[in-house]
């Protein structure tokens, strides 16, 4: 049976899961984290000019263009194998949908509202606290939700390069033919993926404030009407 | 308190080659209503804006009961001026009275003090606020919003209200409804307010004074009866419609067009008599709904009698006003 053979596998201690299981984590939430804060510097910093934003937008858009093996292959070369080139590779990856939920999320921003805030007498603070980020946060963090799905679910692929984890599994197992090594690789990245997915939707939803969230039920309802 | 003075102001944004506004200067009484009231593009936003320093003026002062605004710090300033523009700009994220009451909350007012009043600012712009307070203003209709709009530029009681096209997203009915809610409102606060508009109706409807624009510079400034009778130029008498019958019956009044002499409709006691200060439509109602030849016109002031008014009286003077082209002599512009 092959679920009692992969739970054999996984309690084994000479396959040492729970190290696996931690090295995947850690290359994963590293990378997440770098991502979202130099996702959200430099959709920050593009954003009020124009050269820079046109070329960070569709650099940004090429970069997700690119599949994401041939993106790992193409790196090999100058960023070498293990923990470090692995981390630099998925926060690359990470950082497009991050950026471009920045920018566009400060764009999307009407200027009357910063108009009327100025006007009200609202310094650039308070501006920023009250207005601003309530309004872009939900947005980058659809962008991170992106981001982190995708990081978990290419982490694997970083066993190619050494950086251990689950990967090892799955590339050991497809080198020695062994199913049971493989599923121990493949199903807990599916699990958690999903579990990311579920984790950062929930985090999106929490984000978005009452008010931006009106009208998106008035139109599911007349959609549904 | 607040008189607002405009001393040669003018604005060059960088890379123009005119002047947004050119050499402007005006005085905004106390308490009064001013009108902007220029074709799009006559630089009204941009001399609106420099009153609360989102736009500094290249050159010229601006000053409030004597003082020049460029000496004071722009925060404080723009705290103490009411600020409503076309667009709204409700912050979307915030709840009805989050948005009313947040220049109060920066201002550290208690909570009890910005919960009332909330509600009475919600009150006074003609929203019931057990309804409307935790509403968000995507779930308002534009009036509605821009209801929400007035009553946040009022939460700390400014003495000044700087108001740019604030009804020009609206349609013709609700339009009018605010208006009548402006002024209304007006009645009661006696603000000092500068109003950017291109719709001449609506400059004549609530204009104690109509600043004219054109091209950056300051055309002609009057009331909408000065502007009626003497405009200023060709442009001045095209643009407010000069020769608008309807305008005129509605805007002048019977003083205007009143014949000397109390003769001709008789010092009875039971004759219809109209105000001096009457517009000429009211006279015109008058003398159809009486069936009478003519109005005894008394002084709206002594309550004496002064004069008549006829049907060929209104007509002589609609019709002299149509063809009067341009005056002399009129309230000097500052060019
Ligand atoms: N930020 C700006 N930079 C450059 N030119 C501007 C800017 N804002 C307005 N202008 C120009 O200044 C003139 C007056 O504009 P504005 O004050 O907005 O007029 P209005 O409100 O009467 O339509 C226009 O020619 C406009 O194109
Ligand atoms: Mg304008």
């Amino acid at each position: 049976m092959l679920l009692i053979q992969l739970w054999q596998f996984i309690l084994d201690p000479a396959n040492t899961f729970w190290d696996h299981t931690l090295a995947y984590l850690q290359v994963c939430a590293v990378s997440v984290a770098l991502a979202t804060v130099l996702g959200i510097v430099i959709g920050v910093a593009v954003v009020r000019s124009p050269l820079l934003s046109f070329v960070a937008v569709n650099l940004s858009g090429l970069m997700r263009a690119i599949p994401i093996i041939a993106f790992l292959a193409a790196a090999l070369p100058y960023l070498g194998v293990g923990f470090k080139p692995t981390i630099v590779a998925l926060t690359l990856l990470g950082i497009p949908p991050i950026l471009l939920n920045t920018y566009t999320g400060i764009r999307s921003i009407e200027p009357a509202i910063i108009d009327a805030a100025r006007g009200m007498g609202l310094n650039t603070r308070q501006i920023l606290l009250r207005i601003q980020v309530p309004l872009v946060l939900p947005i980058v963090a659809a962008g991170v939700r992106t981001s982190a799905v995708q990081i978990v679910a290419t982490a694997t692929l970083a066993a190619i390069i050494g950086a251990g984890g689950y990967g090892e599994y799955i590339v050991n197992g497809l080198y020695e033919f062994k199913t049971v090594q493989i599923l121990a690789g493949a199903l807990p990245v599916a699990l958690l993926a999903m579990l990311v997915e579920l984790l950062m939707g929930w985090l999106q939803r929490a984000l978005t404030p009452a008010g931006l969230r009106v009208q998106e039920t008035a139109l599911s309802e007349a959609v549904r009407a | 308190m607040a008189r607002i003075a405009f001393h040669e102001v003018s604005k060059y944004y960088r890379g123009a080659s005119k002047p947004a506004v050119d050499h402007v200067s005006f005085e905004v009484a106390e308490s009064s209503i001013c009108m902007l009231l220029g074709t799009s593009g006559s630089g009204k936003t941009t001399l609106l804006r420099m009153v609360n320093r989102l736009i500094e003026p290249s050159s010229g002062t601006i000053t409030i009961d004597g003082h020049s605004i460029l000496e004071e710090n722009p925060i404080q300033l723009r705290r103490r001026i009411g600020y409503v523009i076309q667009q709204v700009g409700l912050f979307p994220h915030m709840t009805i009275a989050e948005n009313v009451r947040l220049t109060a909350e920066i201002a550290g007012w208690s909570k009890d003090r910005m919960e009332r009043r909330v509600d009475e600012l919600l009150t006074l712009v003609g929203l019931d606020p057990a309804e409307y307070r935790r509403r968000y203003p995507r779930q308002l209709s534009g009036g509605q919003q821009q209801r929400v709009g007035l009553a946040r530029a009022l939460a700390s009681d400014p003495a000044i209200l700087l108001m740019d096209e604030p009804f020009g997203a609206l349609d013709a009915i609700t339009r009018v409804h605010l208006q009548d809610e402006l002024q209304r409102i007006q009645r009661e606060m006696r603000k000092t307010i500068l109003f950017v508009t291109h719709d001449v109706e609506e400059a004549f409807r609530l204009g104690d004074q109509i600043a004219i624009l054109s091209e950056g510079r300051l055309v002609q400034i009057g009331s909408p009866v000065d502007l009626l009778l003497r405009p200023a130029d060709e442009f001045v008498s095209r643009l407010i419609g000069s020769d608008n019958i309807q305008r005129q019956l509605q805007y002048l009044p019977v003083r205007s067009a009143m014949l000397a002499g109390t003769e001709a409709a008789g010092e009875d006691e039971r004759q219809p008599r109209c105000s001096s200060e009457a517009t000429l439509l009211e006279a015109l109602m008058s003398l159809i709904a009486s069936g009478a030849q003519a109005l005894l016109v008394y002084d709206e002031q002594s309550q004496a009698p002064i004069g008549t008014i006829t049907l060929s009286a209104i007509n002589q003077a609609i019709t002299t006003v149509r063809h009067t082209e341009t005056a002399p002599t009129t309230v000097s512009p500052a060019h």
